[in-house]
């Protein structure tokens, strides 16, 4: 009786089951993508930061950037020096190059013994230091100079000082023109590979850094700059001013990110080519298991008092660009629009169930009076909600599947900027900055997929669930308070 | 056989309290065929309720049998209109998107009889109505008259000792209403049910064995 009555029920009230489950069906689609792409905008963080961190990075050290010294900020952060013999001099001006390699503005150094602390922590499983660089090469031409009457002329026409760094062509005496490149350099300790950058690559050509590379002028570059700039392994590429042979290539495991740097060499010929002897910029630290991760933060925090200890959740407030855009997005409008729209589909089930319940006031009164109890009734109004509820949520996850799937067929891409290694979260940017030689940032493209989980299929059946118990709940028990003897008076 | 002792029922109304039933007291011998009539408000819907378990009086005691209306929770209240009493309303009162078959099957639903038992029984007491060809017909496909006997056959399917109807004939034209009248004398002398019958109609309440009249709270013999 109870399904005999039920199902005659939902087909002779047509219009409110359908209305009932197109508002469930709105919103259980809405909670749907919005969690799917919340949960592919979460997905693209972690990939971001996997490439920049590496696999497995459970906590990164580094040391906040102190504030510029007087004269600093605003100023070039590379100072080439040519000689009166350097270059290349002709009839026509003087060809000159130099390279150098430098530590990121707005990354600071810190002692690369901190790295044995950090091994000696209890929950600690594995620990690699980096150092990030900057390779910035000059390389122009510089015209002769000019005769005494030529020289009064340019006086005339212009200031006859260099530009500024990075002001590439127009420069020097009306005519030189001179490109500065910067390419971002890992120092990597070559026998760690299963924590930090390399951790979280694959071998595209040649092969990786091993512990035999210590010392040596060697490079692993990323496949992408590799493949831009025409190089392949087996050539050479100056940083520094020394000439490091390409021993290998590398890609993202991630196909949604590019790797941390363009190249990557071993850790003491980074400190020593740069001048940071003894020095690294960040710790990449692997818990023994997630639970230990809250616990060796503060343990490491305790131990390190100068140095910053971020987890991944910190990091993933660095990636900024339109992919933090739409994580704030999601997590912010989505949400609340989500709340909104389910608090909307919920009120109108109830209020429809409200109302069905007071048209339906002499049926239950007469039912009461035949001598059904209120449970009955209850359990009927209930069953007819929670029905209601489940063909709501049958379309809501039709709709949001298809939501989900033109989604992932537009896959909109979007821009995202990681911080630094060594600015660590908030840091981006440095301090000063100005010119090209500013703080390195990581910049990638991803391509934003909404996955569906278990985890949302159940959502939507649990929240339609719930939308029509909800329903029914309050409807039953608005059915239970009638009296029969008013309930029949009532539509006399 | 009923029994009621200064029953009174006083309803408040905003800032009024009406007096609907004002120190009743009689008694309804079983099986016998009672009409009530009386002016619109005069309380005989009031009363109809009070017999049928559906209302408590406010003072005053109303007994069906040995059990005592008027103390019993609500509970078993609902259990006394399960087995005991049947109801047919002027409006009918049929569920409207159950059929003929299904909306005789409710009175049987909270007695707990088996799906099969309960079609049975609900097509054999279609049949006593004469309506066994309507029997998946919904009430939006039936004539008055005809959904008044599925009312009917819904109040007997249970074999109730007592049958109240509220102006059963109130909504139906002369001839339909001397076929249901014909209809419930039958099941009164056939199966020896106690019939309480308020009408406005003089014609049904002739047929009665018993008159009642019931106005200002108040219930008078009637020759």
């Amino acid at each position: 009786m109870f399904f005999t009555y039920l199902r005659r029920e939902l087909a002779g009230r047509r219009r409110q089951t359908a209305i009932i489950a197109v508002g469930m069906a709105l919103a259980i689609a809405l909670v749907m993508i919005v969690d799917a792409v919340s949960t592919g905008v979460r997905d693209a963080q972690a990939a971001v930061l996997e490439s920049v961190y590496g696999v497995g990075t459970d906590l990164t050290i580094s040391q906040a950037a102190g504030p510029p010294e007087e004269g600093e900020g605003g100023g070039p952060g590379v100072r080439f020096e040519f000689g009166t013999d350097d270059g290349e001099t002709t009839d026509d001006g003087t060809t000159l190059s130099n390279s150098r390699l430098t530590v990121d503005r707005g990354t600071s150094t810190f002692d690369a013994s901190v790295l044995d602390t950090v091994q000696g922590v209890d929950g600690v499983a594995a620990a690699s230091a980096t150092l990030s660089l900057t390779n910035v090469t000059f390389d122009g031409d510089l015209p002769e100079p000019p005769t005494d009457q030529a020289a009064g002329d340019q006086a005339a026409a212009g200031d006859g000082t260099m530009p500024a760094p990075g002001e590439g062509g127009g420069g020097g005496f009306g005519g030189g023109a001179f490109d500065v490149t910067s390419v971002t350099v890992t120092g990597v300790d070559p026998a760690a590979d299963a924590i930090g950058p390399l951790s979280a690559v694959e071998l595209a050509d040649g092969r990786g850094l091993d512990s035999g590379h210590t010392g040596e002028y060697v490079a692993v570059l990323d496949a992408e700059y590799a493949t831009t700039e025409g190089v392949a392994v087996g050539d050479t590429i100056d940083l520094g001013g020394t000439g490091f042979e390409v021993v290998g290539t590398v890609a993202s495991t991630s196909a949604d990110a590019a790797t941390a740097s363009n190249a990557y060499i071993p850790l003491d010929v980074a400190q020593s080519l740069s001048g940071m002897d003894g020095l690294v910029s960040d710790i990449s630290v692997q818990a023994a298991s997630a639970s230990d991760i809250p616990a060796v933060k503060a343990d490491l925090e305790e131990a390190l008092p100068d140095q910053t200890v971020s987890t991944q959740e910190d990091l993933a407030a660095s990636v900024s660009g339109s992919l933090g855009s739409a994580s704030s997005l999601i997590s912010s409008l989505g949400l609340w629009l989500s709340i909104a729209v389910l608090a909307a589909a919920f009120l109108i089930a109830i209020l429809f169930t409200i109302q069905g319940v007071t048209r339906r006031t002499r049926e239950f009164g007469t039912l009461k009076a035949i001598g059904w109890s209120n449970r009955r009734i209850v359990g009927q109004v209930a069953g007819e909600s929670l029905v209601q509820g489940l063909i709501g949520g049958a379309a809501g996850l039709a709709l949001g599947f298809i939501g989900i799937a033109v989604i992932n067929a537009i896959s909109p891409s979007l821009a995202t900027t990681s911080a630094p290694m060594a600015a660590g979260p908030g840091g981006e940017g440095g301090f000063g900055g100005g010119g090209p030689f500013a703080a390195t940032q990581q910049s990638t493209e991803v391509v934003l997929s909404a996955p569906v989980t278990l985890s949302v299929v159940a959502m939507a059946v649990g929240l339609a669930v719930l939308g029509g118990l909800l329903a029914g709940a309050i409807g039953g028990w608005r059915a239970s308070r009638l009296r029969p003897a008013e309930a029949l008076r009532s539509v006399a | 056989m009923y029994t009621l002792e200064n029953v009174s029922k006083t309803y408040r109304q905003k800032e009024r309290t009406i007096h609907a039933l004002k120190d009743v007291s009689l008694s309804i011998p079983t099986g016998q065929l009672v009409a009530i009539q009386g002016p619109t408000g005069g309380g005989k819907s009031t009363l109809l309720q009070m017999l049928g378990a559906l209302d408590r009086p406010t003072t005053g005691r109303i007994s069906l049998g040995e059990a005592d209306l008027s103390g019993m929770p609500d509970a078993k209240l609902g259990r006394m209109r399960a087995t005991e009493i049947g109801f047919v309303f002027q409006g009918f009162n049929l569920i409207p998107t159950l059929t003929a078959q299904e909306n005789v099957e409710t009175a049987l639903e909270p007695l707990g009889v088996p799906a099969e038992e309960r079609r049975r029984r609900a097509t054999a007491a279609l049949e006593s109505v004469g309506l066994a060809d309507r029997a998946h017909h919904v009430p939006s496909e039936l004539s008055g008259g005809q959904q008044q006997r599925v009312a009917i056959a819904r109040a007997l399917v249970k074999e109730p000792d007592v049958l109240l109807a509220d102006e059963p004939t109130g909504n139906l034209d002369e001839q339909t209403r001397d076929e249901i009248m014909d209809l419930l004398e039958g099941l009164h002398r056939d199966r020896g049910l106690t019939l309480v019958i308020v009408t406005h109609d003089s014609a049904v309440a002739r047929r009665a064995e018993r008159r009642l009249h019931l106005a200002h709270g108040t219930v008078t013999e009637r020759a």
